[in-house]
């Protein structure tokens, strides 16, 4: 059955306070999931008082602050910062998005910093994402054709039909949709995720790519893409405004059409 | 120990090739109990099951039986459909899982059986 109780060594405690400076006028409070898998205490929240006029606009400023300034222990992943690498992916606020992307001003009262839910933690904001990597890999999210590549290197693609990997390929792999879903909670063993099914629909939809069918008989499955009763919770938190649920129902669409 | 690798374990035992049906057939028949759902609203409401008499009257009719009848499956099928869902959605013991998948289609077929009978006795009963 599904688990509602989180198991004891598992249940998230208080954790320490750092204080800001006594001259800081402008303080926001950082409250952020701790877990250090090497101590085998319980998972915590610290919380971290930060001077915002001497911090950046986004929580990932404030992220790298509290790293640089404060508390070197701090562990999380980030890369970019600006959007497009997908690394800093956590739950702020209640929501999945990037923390690179998220203002401080957007959110009210105490700053509340989880990892992305759902998935084993390896360290503090650092999730395990091993699995929905390998359903990445399993849906082979490559150009296949037989056809010879045209003599000139190139296969060519008009321009309504590469308008139609639009809202596909801007998809940044930052997981934030997949670990939003209750679908993917509680069947993530075989559902495959909104953010892979994304990507499955990016080569379905590619004019190039000769494996259509090979690739819809691999998806309809009752729970590699039914799992799906369309919640919305990966288009509600999409932090690149992306529509992984429309994705979806295109597959469906898809495989609802060759049929009899 | 599991050394198995994440690819592997993912692909797990393949595509069952199958769901799309099932999907399917829960929108057909969620849209057959919109217009049968209304009939059978307007129907009650409109008195045709004042007293025993005016039911067998109403149902005794083509039509009507014909309408109790499609809704009894639709909805029966539609119920089974959706609670499948539900079921492989939360039980996670496969055991478990088959059985109460077992019961809820037989209590479906036990109870929409029982229930078209008992239409087909009152069309009877006025033959």
């Amino acid at each position: 059955m599904v688990e509602f109780n989180l198991p004891a060594n598992s249940v998230v405690k208080e954790g320490k306070t750092f204080s800001a400076p006594a001259d800081a006028k402008n303080v926001r409070a950082f409250k952020i999931y701790r877990f250090d898998p090497d101590s085998g205490d319980n998972p915590r929240t610290d919380t971290y008082d930060i001077d915002l006029d001497k911090c950046g606009p986004m929580v990932l400023d404030a992220l790298i602050k509290i790293k640089n300034e404060i508390d070197a222990t701090l562990t999380f992943r980030r890369s970019c910062r600006e959007g497009i690498c997908g690394s800093c992916a956590m739950n702020i606020d209640g929501r999945n998005t990037l923390a690179c992307l998220k203002p401080i001003d957007d959110i009210k009262g105490e700053v509340k910093i989880y990892p992305l839910p759902h998935m084993p933690v390896v360290k503090d904001l650092v999730p395990d994402l091993s699995q929905p990597y390998a359903q990445l890999a399993s849906i082979e999210p490559w150009l296949k054709a037989d056809s010879p590549t045209p003599p000139d290197g190139e296969r060519l693609q008009s321009r309504e039909e590469r308008a139609k990997l639009d809202g596909l390929w801007e998809c940044i792999l930052c997981f934030s949709c997949s670990t939003a879903c209750p679908s993917y909670w509680w069947n993530s063993d075989r559902y495959l995720g909104p953010a892979v099914l994304l990507q499955a629909y990016r080569w379905l939809a590619d004019s190039r790519d000769e494996y259509t069918g090979e690739r819809l008989d691999a998806l309809e499955d009752p729970f590699r893409l039914y799992r799906c009763h369309t919640i919305m919770n990966c288009t509600n938190t999409c932090p690149k405004g992306l529509n992984p649920a429309l994705a979806i129902t295109e597959i469906k669409k898809m495989i609802a059409e060759r049929r009899a | 120990m599991k050394m198995q690798s994440d690819l592997g374990r993912v692909r797990g035992l393949g595509s069952a090739k199958s769901g799309s049906s099932h999907w399917w057939t829960q929108r057909v028949t969620a849209a057959a109990n919109l217009p049968l759902g209304i009939w059978f609203i307007v129907s009650i409401l409109a008195g045709h099951t004042a007293d025993y008499d005016a039911v067998q009257a109403w149902l005794g009719s083509y039509f009507h039986s014909t309408m109790m009848i499609l809704l009894i499956v639709s909805v029966a099928v539609h119920f089974t459909h959706g609670l499948q869902v539900v079921i492989e959605d939360y039980v996670h013991n496969r055991k478990a899982e088959m059985i109460s998948l077992m019961l809820i289609k037989a209590v479906a077929a036990f109870l929409s059986v029982a229930a078209i009978i008992s239409v087909l006795r009152i069309v009877f009963a006025g033959a």
